[in-house]
């Protein structure tokens, strides 16, 4: 038996490249005669624009043009959002260039077209802009208050939707426990490290559009439609991208725009965004207010959910801003078995960034708010978090499992992974150390923080997905080229930012053709080559677009095998394919898949019928999501005199099913804990009463360094997924899902003894010295922001 | 318009620039040296750690002027003979880049960290690397791969 390549630690193709700086990030780009673009953004949250006037700007050193909103025609500017979820949504007019009214902090209102970056950025200063100012909506309980002042003529309220199984009513009727708490989740700012960057060029008829993006697929389907150029004259490219966590599946105003301007000038243009200018106009993530209540009988087993939540659409809907927070409609109820659930969920406009996918989109949150509620059962009850949880989980042997809100999970094994984490973490050891803090009153306290989480992966099966009314399908598309010498090249339509796609699809496909590694490469992210795909995110490139590479391997091998059958003169079933070859049963006779590789390229000698060539491709759509799932363990010290939070240790074990490469699956691990302790303890997008950003740099909002944060320790327990052959489930957003509440859980935990039920993230000192001095002053431990 | 000499990965360049263009420009839009990336506008992110005479700077926080007669080693520059510095391929080897925006950065800060301790403890690495943001690996991996790097260019010292 050959060793497979699927299931080693492979080190990447990707690295060598990117570590002597041989890169090709989008601002690296250049085209001969390239003009720079800048825009003018708005000082005020909500303001009338009553002129803009850009005359002197045109007129200085460089400047080859300026416009204001006014100057673009309306239909050719309106950003699209694909995710109208509920019947009677209002989709208010979003222009990609603010023509009477801005909304937040950043909007554009004009732009300058320069020779050179630090000209235009010149000639900004030289447009005038007037604004009489309107009042700012930056809270969504007042905005959704009767007299509030609105943010479009049609009302603050976007949507409301509601669902509900089984009866919610005889659930919590006489239960005998009932837990309400409301969570808060702060506004995120993803912080790929590539700012955003923009190249256009066009040949006079057809356009070229290099971006910092994570789906050139649907961003040239979505350019088309909304600027009006054919999709056949568009070309999209997505050369290296520095990282993207949802924030770069976007269709933004920056692209309509620099695209509108090649047209227009005929030129190519280059725009380059700032940090701060970024953490303005890149879309948040999270922001919501989760009302939460729970139901449970005496020994902690779970009666029914009810979640009301309200999320901050930001001032406009962008491409699936409505359909996040809804995301967690499926998977509050999590891995809990429960006699009901009911999610409602409205949208509310404010004047700030838009929201939309943040790593994890809507599933952080769903988790945040069950593995919050379930630790405080769990304290209410006396029991420790794990064995309420223990109570309440869907059992190993109960799979496949069809949950209360519907979903059927096709596999998993809770307790084997709960048993690992709490043996690598010593949890028994931990509990007895914060006991005796606690017994000593050491102004030290321990916490510990339990997070036993799943997710939906694998977005999406494209029947469900139009059942959510979602504006398009989930399938991925992958192809499979076997060129004359037996080399590989593979075109996958999931499109990488980091997540190391080279390396893994080549060992999907050195096993399933008997090619060597080395043999493949990997082609993606330009829409000339890999002509069809839809993108990467929502943990779905292993899950579906590895798979749709697999099965174009498996076409492979069946033309390889009639080829092969033809040449060895015998039946395609007396074949037995391995190592890369066919072999007649019984004999030394064989053809290398190099050699039939040759053999269709000469084509001197193929069976009637047969085309010279063994390239194939394949589409594959899955018919249910995936479901990792894990148990995360943080212990953290809780200084209760300074409020300073430390985590001493974490353990991470994650069941992502089967595992092409260990190493990246475990890089994605320790990037998304990193990601999700950051919400617990770091990051809040922070506004003011007048909607300015006051973490508009990143000075000001706190992305952890090396030296905020520990070692993670992570290991697997592996559950296959049923749903693809790959048995894999996807591991992009486990960490972040999971970590958020292992954190808080970890830093209440510590805080219990002394009243504290609850501390608002991120958990600053600041935050937990006032939860602290609050529960001690009698109140109810929940601090106002 | 002022007239700069500098030297960036061995070859010396005699430029006319504006005084307040910045280093990174100078590097990436005018002598072509696009390894070494931009991240943000406030010197937080270290995603443009250059050696300016031996040690780090962040070039975006550095005018063009002020490399006047430096010798500048870029991300570029880092090999000898076409093979990797033993930091990118200890970087490499423990997978200590994803994305690898912040790599060229990273390992120009992890070389100069070893500069003042050539043993360093992970506190001290961490410590050490604060200047410098990673989105993508949350930096057990970069511990991991400044340590083995440390090991190596020790190695490298002892074994000439």
């Amino acid at each position: 038996m050959t060793e497979t390549e699927v299931g080693k630690a492979r080190k990447r193709k990707e690295d060598a490249r990117l570590l002597t700086g041989r890169t090709q990030w989008t601002d690296n780009l250049s085209r001969p005669g390239v003009l720079h673009v800048m825009f003018k953004r708005s000082p005020m949250a909500h303001a009338r624009i009553t002129r803009v006037d850009v005359s002197a700007a045109r007129g200085l050193p460089g400047v080859v043009a300026a416009f204001s909103g006014h100057d673009f025609e309306a239909a050719e500017t309106t950003l699209p959002c694909a995710w109208p979820v509920v019947e009677d949504i209002v989709i208010p007019d979003h222009p990609a260039m603010a023509k009477d009214e801005v909304r937040y902090v950043g909007e554009a209102v004009a732009c300058v077209v320069a020779t050179d970056r630090y000209l235009a950025a010149d000639a900004l200063d030289a447009i005038d802009v007037d604004y009489e100012p309107l009042p700012a909506v930056m809270d969504m309980n007042e905005a959704l208050t009767p007299g509030s002042p609105k943010v479009h003529e049609s009302g603050n309220q976007a949507y409301t939707m509601k669902n509900a199984f089984g009866d919610i009513e005889a659930a919590f009727r006489d239960a005998p426990v009932v837990i309400d708490r409301t969570f808060i989740q702060q506004r995120l700012i993803p912080s790929a490290m590539e700012p955003r960057a923009i190249l256009c060029d066009t040949d006079g008829d057809a356009f070229t559009l290099w971006s910092s993006t994570q789906i050139p697929h649907v961003l040239r389907v979505m350019l088309a439609v909304t600027t009006g150029i054919p999709e056949h004259k568009l070309r999209v490219v997505a050369p290296d991208v520095g990282g993207g966590f949802g924030s770069k599946l976007q269709v933004t105003a920056e692209e309509v725009l620099c695209l509108l301007l090649t047209r227009r000038l005929g030129r190519p243009v280059k725009w380059t965004e700032s940090r701060s200018e970024g953490n303005h106009t890149v879309h948040h993530g999270r922001d919501q207010i989760q009302h939460v209540r729970i139901a449970a009988n005496a020994d902690g087993r779970l009666r029914g959910l009810q979640v009301e939540l309200l999320a901050d659409m930001g001032a406009y809907f962008l491409l699936l801003t409505p359909g996040i927070p809804l995301l967690a409609g499926s998977m509050c109820n999590a891995i809990y078995k429960m006699d009901a659930y009911e999610f409602a969920c409205t949208g509310v406009f404010t004047t700030k960034m838009p929201t939309d996918a943040y790593r994890g989109a809507g599933r952080p949150e769903a988790t945040y708010l069950i593995e919050r509620i379930m630790d405080e059962l769990a304290a209410e009850l006396r029991l420790d978090p794990l064995e309420v949880r223990r109570r309440n989980w869907i059992k190993h042997e109960e799979f496949p499992f069809t949950t209360i809100s519907g979903l059927t999970y096709d596999s998993g094994n809770y307790e084997a992974a709960t048993d690992r984490a709490m043996a690598l973490f010593g949890y028994d050891k931990l509990r007895a150390e914060q006991a005796d803090r606690r017994d000593r009153g050491d102004p030290v306290q321990l916490g510990i923080g339990v997070s036993t989480y799943t997710e939906m992966c694998g977005l999406a099966p494209s029947r469900l997905l139009g059942g959510a009314r979602f504006g398009a399908g989930g399938w991925e598309h992958g192809s499979v080229r076997v060129l004359p010498t037996g080399k590989i090249e593979v075109i996958t339509g999931s499109t990488p930012h980091g997540q190391g796609h080279v390396t893994a699809w080549s060992q999907i496909v050195a096993d399933a053709l008997g090619v060597p590694f080395e043999d493949i490469t990997v082609l993606y992210g330009d829409t000339a080559i890999s002509y069809k795909g839809m993108d990467t995110y929502g943990s779905r490139s292993l899950v579906i677009g590895g798979v749709a590479v697999l099965k174009a391997c498996e076409k492979v091998r069946e033309k390889a095998r009639k080829l092969a059958a033809h040449l060895l003169e015998c039946s395609p079933d007396d074949l037995e394919f391995a190592g890369g070859a066919f072999k007649v049963r019984g004999t030394d006779s064989q053809k290398t898949i190099q050699e039939l590789a040759f053999a269709a390229f000469t084509a001197h000698d193929l069976p009637d019928g047969v085309e010279p060539r063994l390239d194939s491709e394949a589409t594959f759509d899955p018919e249910n999501y995936s479901f990792p799932h894990g148990t995360h363990l943080c212990a953290v010290e809780v200084d209760t005199e300074t409020g300073q939070v430390k985590i001493r240790s974490y353990v991470a074990v994650d069941d992502i099913g089967k595992v092409v490469n260990p190493l990246i699956a475990e890089g994605q691990v320790h990037g998304g804990i990193a990601q999700g302790v950051a919400q617990a303890l770091f990051e809040e997008a922070v506004y003011d009463a007048e909607g300015n950003l006051l973490t508009s740099t990143m000075a000001d909002y706190l992305l952890p360094s090396a030296a905020d944060l520990p070692t993670f320790v992570t290991d697997r327990t592996e559950t296959p997924a049923t749903g693809n052959p790959l048995g894999a489930k996807g591991v992009g957003e486990a960490g972040t899902i999971a970590s958020t509440p292992a954190v808080v859980n970890a830093v209440v935990d510590a805080l219990r003894p002394h009243g504290v039920h609850d501390v608002q993230m991120p958990c600053t000192p600041e935050r937990v010295w006032r939860a602290l001095a609050g529960a001690q002053a009698g109140a109810q431990g929940v601090m106002p922001r | 318009m002022p007239r700069i000499t500098v030297t960036v990965d061995g070859v010396k360049y005699e430029e006319d620039v504006e005084p307040r263009l910045l280093l990174v420009h100078l590097l990436r839009e005018r002598l072509g040296k696009t390894g070494t990336p931009v991240g943000c506008d406030t010197s937080n992110c270290g995603a443009c750690t250059i050696m300016m005479d031996g040690k780090s700077v962040k070039s975006c926080s550095v005018l063009a002027v002020q490399a006047d007669g430096c010798d500048v080693v870029t991300i570029e520059g880092l090999g000898v003979n076409g093979s990797m510095h033993p930091m990118q391929q200890a970087f490499h080897e423990e997978h200590a880049l994803q994305c690898g925006y912040c790599t060229p950065g990273m390992v120009m800060a992890a070389i100069d960290l070893l500069r003042d301790n050539p043993e360093p403890s992970e506190e001290a690495i961490r410590e050490g690397l604060e200047g410098n943001l990673c989105r993508c690996t949350g930096y057990c991996n970069i511990v991991r791969a400044v340590r083995r790097g440390a090991q190596e260019m020790g190695q490298a010292v002892k074994t000439p």
